[in-house]
């Protein structure tokens, strides 16, 4: 079998915790020819400044994303559910917090 | 940093002169997003003049910080102190950094990075003409962390609140470091002008040779600039080039008397009524000669780059073959 | 009891000069990621040099400070190991010119931490506390460079032929130069009697483990322990040593009064 030679080495997006007890979060993008280099090397270019305490790395190909074309019929409907925010229930003041 | 001055037109990626044959309505809502001063992000739709302008702008920006690492990084091996040492690496890899997050917002355009680097090292793209000066004494190393990293402070914060996500998500990333190399470059200059005669001599022609440099830096006067006025309109840049040199002067003259240096411009002197310092004439012919390929150092740094890119290939290229067969091995051992 | 100074001086002057060795890749290296990551290695290696030449001027008292340690002292004066001095390529006369080869960094980097981390390993039980606390912290890093420098031996070895001769030339080049672990210098010897430190001898079967071990999954061949037996640890040095140092110093020495 015969792979056509790349450029570059795949494009990985690196995802930090910062602290224990936060989510993941993304921060952005590095090339790695392999999964456990990528997570190696996102160590060094993403947390030189003790910005995190675990890391994800993805193949950028392998995410899914919503197409923004959609962005009205994906998102636009919760904007009118108002009744799922808590803010929508007037309680008295006299029951306290809730 | 460094891409005010980019507004110069690159024969590699030449803005394109029809306007976009775009869908109304989709142009109507991209109008939209951006007068809200919103931001567009990579899967958004975006004009195709407007991908051009950021994809030029941001690998420009990249180059700039990737070629950067040069000037200081010939100083590394002589740092005078382990501490300077250490501290001038770890800026140097910082300048790295920047350019990795930078080619990772370039990406996002749908460029590859080897494409990019590929332009850079056949001479078909720009990068700041800052870097094509020579470093001649270890002053020189504070005088760019102060100066240089200073001007690209002023120019990266308003791009910080550029228009496309991903490249103002980067320039958050990095003003977070280059405050750290305006910083460090600073110290080291106050503690050589408290040191000895030779040390303050250092300092002083250090800040002579890099002063007008800098200042050009900003690219022309905005009369002159090409796309200044579009990229404005589209949040690529947020402040024009004088007003920013501007800025760069009037914050830096107290610096530099705290400092105790001269800056080597006899006309330099406050104006009441405009409440800014003026300055001397910015001698524009040696910054386009610079910027077009004849300054000092372009030839040297080009082929340094290209040489480290060269030496590198068997190392990148072990590294792809072996993740394949790690592949092909994990799919014998599956069927 | 504390460490000789002649032993803090050993291990001081060995980081340094592979830090140094290690730096001349900022801005040279293969890919940018790697470029990051090789400069981490020797901003530890620089960090760790310059605990160990604090603390050994301390002991020293009068004007010894960390930079009149490592910038003011002769090649002769060095006690680096011979392995970490030589230049980033294959086998040249001091001061010929050759291109550098990644390969031979990596290998070198390797074999080093391999050393390193069993012999920090075993001085953070130092009865040298303060070299104990400077063993604890080291170690971490030690490990995280075999780490780095052992996948990258895999992949130079699984990788493409070239990658596979270059590794094997890198081998072949500096191991000869692994024999000088073995061999105690006085300063190790008196370590060893009133520090706790390890003798040298005892580091040498687990060392082995781990680097035979990675290099049969590189597919790479170990190479037979013979050839010249350097003495870097006594003072004599290669022809390269005098060089770096040469760059190194040059400010320093040119401003003998300044403070920086
Ligand atoms: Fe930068
Ligand atoms: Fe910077």
């Amino acid at each position: 079998m015969s792979t056509p030679a790349l450029k570059d080495w795949p494009l990985w997006e690196v995802f930090v915790r910062s602290k224990q007890g936060l989510e993941h979060k993304h921060c952005g993008s590095l090339h790695a020819a392999d999964a456990a280099q990528a997570l190696r090397l996102a160590r060094d270019v993403y947390t030189r400044r003790q910005e995190g305490v675990s890391i994800w790395v993805v193949p950028s190909a392998a995410i899914t994303a919503s197409n923004p074309d959609d962005k009205a019929e994906l998102f636009d409907p919760a904007a009118d559910k108002i009744y799922r925010h808590p803010s929508f229930y007037d309680l008295p003041d006299d029951l306290g917090n809730m | 940093m460094y891409t005010q001055a980019m507004d110069i037109p690159d024969p590699a990626q030449p803005a394109p002169a029809t306007p976009d044959l775009a869908d109304p309505a989709q142009l109507a809502r991209f109008e939209a997003v951006l007068s809200g001063g919103g931001r567009i992000e990579a899967q958004d739709w975006m004009p195709a003049a407007y991908r051009k302008t950021l994809l030029r702008q941001i690998s420009q920006h990249a180059h700039s910080e990737i070629v950067g690492m040069l000037p200081e990084g010939n100083w590394i091996s002589r740092a005078p102190s382990l501490k300077r040492k250490a501290i001038l690496i770890a800026k140097v890899q910082d300048e790295g950094g920047h350019g990795l997050y930078l080619y990772g917002a370039a990406e996002t355009l749908g460029a590859r990075r080897a494409d990019l680097i590929d332009a850079l090292l056949a001479g078909r793209a720009k990068y700041s003409s800052i870097f094509n000066y020579p470093t001649l004494g270890w002053a020189d190393v504070g005088v760019i962390g102060w100066l240089v990293d200073g001007a690209a402070i002023m120019n990266q914060i308003p791009l910080c609140r550029c228009s496309y996500g991903p490249y103002a998500r980067a320039m958050i990333r990095i003003c977070k470091e280059e405050s750290f190399h305006q910083r460090q470059g600073y110290e080291a200059l106050l503690v050589m002008m408290r040191g000895t005669g030779a040390q303050r001599r250092m300092v002083q022609d250090a800040v002579d040779r890099w002063w007008w440099k800098c200042l050009a830096m900003f690219g022309p006067p905005d009369a002159d600039s090409e796309h200044g006025a579009q990229s404005m309109r589209w949040g690529i840049k947020r402040m024009g080039n004088d007003e920013l040199r501007q800025k760069f002067i009037d914050a830096t003259v107290p610096q530099a008397q705290i400092l105790g240096v001269t800056l080597p411009d006899p006309q330099l002197k406050w104006n009441d009524e405009r409440g800014h310092y003026d300055h001397g004439p910015i001698d524009w012919e040696e910054f386009r000669s610079t910027l077009a390929g004849d300054g000092p150092c372009n030839r040297e740094r080009i082929a340094t780059r290209a040489e480290a890119h060269e030496n590198g290939r068997w190392v990148r290229e072990a590294a792809l073959a072996h993740a394949r067969k790690q592949q092909q091995r994990a799919q014998g051992a599956g069927t | 009891m504390n460490a000789p100074t002649d032993y803090l001086l050993q291990l001081a002057d060995t980081a340094l000069v592979l830090a140094q060795r290690n730096a001349e890749w900022c801005g040279h290296g293969p890919v940018l990621e790697e470029d990051l990551a090789m400069a981490n290695i020797s901003l530890d290696l620089i960090g760790q040099a310059r605990y160990l030449y604090q603390y050994a001027a301390a002991g020293l008292g009068g004007d010894a400070s960390e930079d009149r340690l490592a910038y003011f002292r002769d090649a002769n004066e060095y006690r680096c190991l011979t392995l970490v001095e030589l230049p980033n390529h294959g086998p040249r006369s001091g001061g010929a010119a050759c291109a550098p080869d990644y390969a031979t960094t990596i290998v070198r980097n390797f074999l080093h931490a391999a050393l390193m981390a069993l012999l920090w390993a075993e001085l953070q039980h130092s009865s040298d506390t303060q070299l104990a606390a400077i063993a604890a912290r080291s170690v971490k890093e030690a490990r995280y460079h075999l780490r780095h420098c052992g996948d990258w031996l895999l992949r130079f070895g699984d990788g493409t032929a070239e990658s596979h001769a270059r590794a094997q030339a890198a081998l072949d080049h500096l191991w000869p130069y692994t024999q000088e672990f073995w061999t105690p210098s006085p300063a190790e010897l008196a370590a060893c009697a009133h520090a706790g430190a390890p003798h040298p001898a005892s580091l040498h079967a687990a060392w082995d483990n781990r680097v035979d071990a990675a290099i049969a999954a590189a597919t790479l061949q170990r190479p037979p322990n013979c050839g010249f037996l350097c003495r870097g640890k006594f003072g004599q040095h290669s022809e390269h040593l005098s060089y770096l140092l040469a760059e190194m110093q040059v400010v320093a020495r040119a401003h003998p009064d300044a403070v920086w």
